[in-house]
């Protein structure tokens, strides 16, 4: 089996950000963010809030729209500058197709308050892709048994605490078998004694190689499975490193005065 | 009691004009009203200014009034210009007033969603129209209910404006036999039906609230 860096170098990466620049107003929240991320690559961006770490991320599969620079997913290109530096997005279908291969997951899980679990995970299968019934319940059985939660498959999310919704929300991504996944401050809404569920069936998902990028505050998690930890500052991405040296040496005074505050 | 007994069937005849008014104006201004609600939010800005003016017309003005304009004043309107008969010209102007009140409790009940749940369609994939009908609608079902069930409760009781138009409604064939026999049991009894009529209507609203209310 090749390395994880020659491997990268055999296939595009997967995602590549260049110059990425957003504004709300007169508020310049992505001040020329890059970042290229390869197959199998799990990235955890970290950094103060406000900082924004969780713009870029939603930049990427287009939930907020950028004002200049360039995004390529999978090889094609959702979004680049015209000859007048204004960022360009593909066509609309093109958009959704690009996005349909990268799942996401929120932090505040926005599952389908009026449909059951099972419900939740075959919506977007039976909807988006036409599928049959039973064409994706097995998959959908599958995925509920590998988050733990195949005994809640006929319960509302009312009924479930909030790792066991996040824990679904997982499963929903991934039963529309996506390359790429988005985790947006996934344990940040969960009390304490919660976050421990869902980090493990994210770390469950990088033993399987999926590539990743996600947004968190848990350092040991950063450390302990991110292959790569990026951190954002006043919309700036300052470093982003093999977790080990990120950990073990920053390089950046802000990296450093950040690390220091979080212990 | 005879006498209650033989005004029964008069007035039951009268009710089927109102039941037939009320059923009809529900089946067209729900549509419509949602249609109207899905313009008013939407991005056209022609679009959702002339829906809100609409409803400020609706709203402002007496359905009397807006009755008795559709069944004189359009036949002399150009171009719409058509004579109704008295029946549909009360159902046109119960439609349009009714789609208007219908409009802004679908409004009040699309706004009040999560944004996260158009996001959350939305990372899967769902356009926009999907987003509304599996994930949006079913769940203003829910939350509209209440209202609903106020604004069709006030519909069974304005069906009685259309006395105006000569229509034999309830209280029409009501007020005929309290003018003919010089008592007031008929409006008595008119009551105790428009009291069974909303009676059945607040009983099939609380038995679809406690159905939605399983995923609370």
């Amino acid at each position: 089996m090749p390395s994880m860096t020659e491997a990268a170098a055999l296939t595009s990466p997967m995602i590549v950000a260049e110059d990425v620049r957003k504004r709300f107003g007169s508020n310049e929240v992505l001040k020329g963010v890059s970042l290229r991320m390869a197959k199998g690559e799990v990235i955890a961006v970290i950094g103060p809030s406000g900082s924004g770490k969780s713009t870029f991320l939603r930049c990427l599969n287009h939930l907020e729209t950028i004002d200049s620079g360039r995004i390529d997913i999978e090889g094609d290109t959702l979004v680049a500058n015209d000859a007048q530096g204004q960022a360009r997005y593909v066509t609309d279908a093109e958009v959704r197709r690009i996005c349909a291969r990268m799942g996401m997951v929120f932090q505040h899980f926005n599952l389908f308050p009026h449909l059951t679990v099972l419900e939740n995970i075959l919506a977007a299968p039976l909807t988006v892709k036409g599928m049959k019934r039973n064409e994706i319940l097995p998959k959908a059985e599958e995925l509920l048994r590998k988050v733990g939660l195949l005994d809640k498959r006929d319960a509302y999310p009312s009924r479930l605490s909030g790792g066991q919704k996040q824990r679904v929300a997982i499963a929903r991504a991934l039963a529309m078998e996506p390359d790429i996944m988005l985790f947006d401050e996934p344990t940040s809404a969960l009390d304490p004694e919660l976050t421990g569920e869902v980090l493990r069936t994210i770390r469950q998902l990088a033993d399987e190689h999926m590539t990743m990028l996600v947004v968190t505050h848990e350092m040991g998690f950063a450390r302990e499975v991110a292959t790569r930890v990026a951190f954002m500052d006043g919309g700036e991405l300052i470093e982003s490193r093999p977790a080990a040296a990120f950990f073990a040496q920053p390089e950046h005074p802000r990296t450093r005065a950040f690390l220091e505050s979080m212990l | 009691m005879d006498y209650i007994l033989s005004i029964i069937g008069p007035l039951a005849e009268g009710s089927l004009v109102t039941l037939k008014l009320f059923f009809i104006t529900l089946s067209l201004a729900l549509p419509l009203g949602l249609a109207l609600a899905l313009i008013r939010i939407s991005n056209n800005r022609a679009a959702s200014t002339a829906v809100n003016g609409y409803i400020w017309l609706m709203r402002g003005t007496p359905l009397m009034l807006q009755l008795l304009f559709v069944y004189y004043a359009l036949p002399f309107l150009p171009v719409v210009g058509v004579r109704l008969p008295d029946f549909p010209a009360a159902i046109l102007a119960f439609t349009l007033n009714y789609a208007a009140y219908f409009a802004e409790i679908f409004r009040a009940g699309i706004q009040s969603i999560d944004r996260g749940q158009y996001e959350g369609a939305r990372v899967l994939g769902f356009s926009y129209g999907q987003t509304m009908r599996r994930i949006v609608l079913p769940q203003v079902v829910k939350r509209i209910l209440p209202p609903m069930s106020n604004e069709t409760i006030t519909l069974v009781k304005d069906t009685s404006l259309i006395y105006v138009l000569a229509l034999n409604d309830l209280l029409r064939a009501a007020r005929g036999i309290v003018q003919r026999d010089f008592t007031i049991t008929p409006f008595v009894v008119a009551a105790a039906f428009y009291l069974f009529m909303t009676l059945v209507l607040t009983w099939f609203f609380q038995r679809l609230e406690k159905r939605h209310a399983v995923y609370d």
